[in-house]
């Protein structure tokens, strides 16, 4: 039941100011986004902030071991003595990086083969939607684990065995879009109006999955840095002594409980990043309504 | 009928995606860099040793050949032998998939029996704190590394608690029946055996609750929006001008078009659960197939490696094969025009 | 008429609150539907006859909206002072609704016959009447009978999806006559069925109105169908009823502003090509006009018109809320 709005319309408020109030009166997308960026800052920063910068190499500090949080140590230190606040800092990097990378390399391949898919079907489609249904079956952590063991273990390898299944994801959600999509008026005005497929994929349909992209990619840094840093733990990402995040928690879990600050603290850091995305991610699908995201 | 045809469908699409995932796994075991023969031995082997075993494992031969065994293999049911124990593949497997299969399974039902309650209470309690709670539960339970959660229910319950057992299946002294299923609460209760079946449920019931966390917050999650866009149909308006009572309209005539979403997400989200299993099984040393895989990534037994990937790949689909014939039972309009909605 | 109308509603005002501002969204409604008549209020979408027809069964979503004021009788008893259970009790007993969409108000993954034995039976409930399951699915066949279903006890096992529009509908008569209303309310009937399908829905109502002697409420925007089935007419606008008689009188000689321009809305076969509106839109029902709602549309407004019309009687069986009804002859 609806009660009739008058004729005269309400003045215009451009679409991005109403959208920010929105999104900064919804207090997932605000906390989110505020850990989103205190960990970007962590780790663009690192460098600078960190207060024993050279902890991040091969540094043996002997006297200094298995020390609890304290005023000097924030975050204690490991079991030769290196600082972990500064090895999350830089841990942070790590993760960041790989996700960005992954998702960067995942997300245009992904979406391109979903428009593709969705736009033209027929052969394209069943091609494509085999190839996606085949990826979906692996678990991701497996698919990176054997890529890894294959080949030697290093973030490298680790970011392309993610990447080559993570596009999936992706394809999967713009396909959907994008054969709904198809049928719509506006696709079949440009067609008609001579426009070139490739000005229809990226110019028509495109814009129209970008809010659905932006709120998945935002989700799956989360997933992907989780990923990242299972496999680490099992010590198939980033090699020693580069600080990683899943190797100190693996490093730590040995002297588990009595040191717990060797391995709870860097698994603690590893969710913190995680549960920004995802809230930013949950804030911005509330923000633009996106049902079909998960 | 149009049941029967979807079926078939499905059934097709399995063996394509396994097809698939063979082609995949063979290319990334054979194709790959790295002499796999060199990778079983280890650098301190002899070259005699290592042309030994690439002739044993046929590796000499072209890869199509190569493949074209594997396949052949793969539908006799027999996945070669491994580089390392030099046993059949198959065996190593058999030994291990019953304790994963328990796992999951323990798994699965722990999310089912939690999820869709708080589901269901999350979206009557809309916008509420139950709602709220809820929400915070499966985010939680969605950024929490499964390793992290594994170690903190062992440090808890375990070391400090001294609860439940840390590690393993069971305790070296606890009475063990014949396994029938494999499944050891299954056989213990069988057999009526109440003491090892305390036992087995008690090692179960860490590594469940670590792995399911991810799952159950996703199942209530989507429980909850799916109860509440069932409640805005017309029918449970119809229902409720009908005079139909307010519980009876919602734990029959709302939950049942409801419960659809979480069994499909659970066939899309499973992948995902297997790969979290590897993890948890390889914490609380649960002897699994998961731990068996990656014992053989590290040690570079590839075949041992096709071999899980394939199971995985199996169960996978059997999984989901499982939940569409599930919907089809739940969902009539599944059933009759036989396609997904 | 001697006895009083089965159903009268007197006087009802109904608010929505939203943002913490109110809309008028009913403003002193009556309407009158006695047993053995086919009474229909019509309207744009947006003039509140689905607001009436909820505040009718009870099932108004009660957070926004408030009744402000006003008095829903039934049988002699007033509705809205009724406790919610004495009203539950009534609801899908002596009276019952048939909803609008067939294809969306039935339930897809029960058959029509759990559907209809589940409401049968919370309904028996309700009187207090036992009733075994068969004796219930007997009853369920009975009214699929009553409604000219074929096959009742296969109609009965089937999905809804299995169903065509026409016989979903028909389902829907059915399950509203299951505990023999007195009172049927019908929302759009055969609205979204091809115009042969509507066409029977129709006459089945029709009959169900002259055999049983039903009282039937019809609820729709379509002035061809309350042309040739109902007994009376109201017609609404923006909240309040501007006019109502007997169809036939009214329909021939309508007297309000409004009405008038409604019926020179719709094209006629013999009046040539011209295809007219009316100007202007609904009012805001947050700052509605003082007085008569359509008075900003209408060429007749004088400054009188900020004053609420009153009903004023045209003839015996025909009465028109306007201050200018001698002028509009």
């Amino acid at each position: 039941m609806s009660a009739a709005v008058a004729g005269e319309s309400a003045p215009r408020i451009s679409t991005a100011y109403q959208n920010w109030r929105r999104f900064s009166r919804n207090p997932t997308a605000v906390i989110g986004s505020a850990i989103v960026v205190i960990v970007l800052a962590a780790a663009l920063l690192a460098p600078l902030i960190a207060p024993y910068p050279d902890h991040v190499g091969a540094v043996v500090n002997f006297r200094a071991r298995h020390l609890p949080p304290s005023a000097r140590y924030w975050f204690g230190t490991d079991n030769v003595g290196r600082d972990i606040f500064t090895r999350v800092l830089f841990g942070y990097r790590i993760s960041l990086l790989l996700a960005a990378v992954v998702l960067g390399a995942a997300v245009p391949l992904g979406a391109t083969l979903g428009l593709i898919a969705g736009y033209f079907g027929g052969w394209a489609e069943i091609v494509i939607m085999r190839l996606t249904d085949v990826a979906l079956a692996i678990p991701p952590l497996v698919m990176a684990l054997a890529v890894t063991a294959v080949l030697t273990p290093n973030l490298v390898h680790a970011m392309l065995a993610i990447a080559a299944l993570w596009w999936t994801w992706h394809t999967r959600l713009i396909f959907s879009i994008t054969r709904t999509l198809r049928t719509q008026e506006f696709v079949e005005a440009a067609r008609t109006l001579g426009a070139s497929p490739f000005h229809i994929l990226f110019r028509e349909l495109l814009p129209n999955c970008a809010s659905a992209i932006l709120v998945k990619t935002s989700l799956d840094f989360g997933f992907v840095i989780l990923i990242g840093a299972a496999l680490s733990y099992l010590g198939l990402g980033v090699q020693p002594p580069t600080p990683d995040l899943g190797t100190m928690v693996a490093n730590g879990a040995d002297f588990l409980p009595d040191r717990w600050w060797e391995s709870l603290l860097p698994g603690a850091a590893i969710l913190f990043v995680a549960l920004g995305f995802n809230l930013l991610g949950d804030g911005l699908r509330d923000l633009f309504d996106v049902e079909s995201v998960r | 009928m149009e049941f029967l045809y979807f079926l078939i469908r499905r059934a097709l699409w399995s063996a394509l995606v396994l097809i698939g995932l063979s082609i995949v796994i063979f290319t990334i075991a054979r194709v790959m860099p790295g002499d796999p023969a060199r990778l079983a031995m280890g650098p301190r082997a002899s070259q005699e040793q290592v042309d030994d075993l690439r002739r044993k494992m046929g590796l000499d031969r072209p890869l199509v050949e190569q493949y074209q065994h594997f396949i052949a293999g793969l539908s006799r049911g027999d996945l070669g032998l491994s580089f390392l124990t030099k046993r059949p593949v198959n065996d190593d497997i058999a030994e291990t998939f019953a304790a994963t299969f328990e796992l999951v399974l323990s798994t699965i039902t722990l999310a089912f029996l939690v999820g869709i309650p708080l589901g269901v209470v999350a979206a009557a309690n809309k916008d509420g704190w139950i709602d709220n709670l809820v929400r915070l539960i499966a985010i939680f339970g969605a950024v929490t590394p499964s390793f992290l959660l594994a170690l903190l229910l062992q440090v808890f319950a375990g070391y400090v608690l001294h609860v439940l057992p840390t590690t393993g299946r069971f305790s070296p002294d606890a009475p063990i029946p014949h396994s029938v299923t494999g499944l050891l609460t299954i056989d213990t209760l069988i057999a009526g055996n109440f003491a090892g079946f305390a036992d087995a449920f008690k090692h179960l019931l860490l590594p469940s609750l670590a792995l399911s966390a991810a799952t159950v917050g996703q199942i209530a999650r989507i429980t909850r929006s799916s109860m509440i866009d069932v409640a805005k149909q017309d029918y449970i308006e119809a229902a409720r001008a009908f005079g139909v009572p307010g519980r009876v309209r919602m734990f029959k005539y709302m939950l049942r078009p409801a419960f659809v979403p979480p069994l499909t997400i659970l066939g899309l989200e499973f992948a995902s659960l297997l790969g979290n299993a590897f993890v948890v099984e390889l914490v609380f040393s649960w002897p699994g197939m998961a731990s068996y895989g990656v014992r053989s990534i590290l040690q570079k037994d590839l075949n041992a490696v096709m071999g899980v990937v394939m199971i995985s790949g199996l169960f996978f689909v059997l999984v989901n094969l499982t939940i569409d014939v599930l919907v089809g039972v739940v969902d009539p309009r599944v059933r009759i025009r036989g396609e997904r909605a | 008429m001697t006895a009083d109308p089965l159903l009268s509603v007197r006087s009802l005002s109904v608010d929505f609150w939203s943002y913490g501002r109110r809309s008028q969204v009913l403003r002193d409604v009556s309407l009158d539907v006695p047993a053995h008549r086919h009474v229909a209020l019509v309207g744009e979408p947006g003039c509140g006859k689905s607001v009436t027809m909820r505040a009718i069964m009870g099932i108004l979503a009660a957070p926004p909206a408030r009744i402000a004021s006003g008095a829903i009788l039934f049988d002699g008893r007033d509705l809205l002072r009724l406790s919610a259970r004495e009203r539950e009790a009534l609801r899908g007993t002596a009276m019952a609704m048939v909803f609008q969409d067939p294809m969306t108000s039935l339930n897809p993954v029960f058959t029509i016959g759990d559907q209809m034995g589940a409401i049968l039976r919370y309904a028996d409930r309700r009187l207090g009447r036992a009733r075994s399951r068969g004796a219930r699915l007997a009853r369920v066949h009975e009214v699929l009978t009553q409604v000219r279903m074929p096959d009742p006890e296969r109609i009965a096992r089937s999905f809804p999806i299995m169903l065509s529009g026409g016989m979903r509908q028909r389902v829907l008569i059915a399950m509203a006559l299951l505990s023999e209303p007195r009172l049927l309310i019908a929302d759009e009937p055969g609205a979204a069925l091809d115009v042969t399908t509507q066409a029977q829905i129709l006459k089945l109502l029709r009959d169900l109105v002259d055999d049983r002697g039903l009282a039937l409420l019809m609820i729709t925007h379509n002035l061809g169908v309350v042309r040739e089935a109902a007994d009376d007419v109201y017609v609404m606008y923006a909240g309040s009823v501007v006019e109502h008689g007997a169809t036939a009188e009214l329909f021939a000689r309508p007297r309000h502003p409004y009405t008038r321009a409604l019926l020179d809305c719709v094209p006629k076969l013999s009046g040539g090509a011209t295809f007219r509106g009316i100007d202007g839109s609904l009012p805001d029902y947050s700052a509605p006009p003082p007085g008569c709602r359509f008075a900003p549309r209408c060429p007749l407004a004088i400054s009188a018109c900020s004053r609420p019309p009153e009903a004023r009687r045209v003839s015996a069986d025909h009465y028109a809320a306007c201050w200018r009804l001698e002028d509009a002859a």
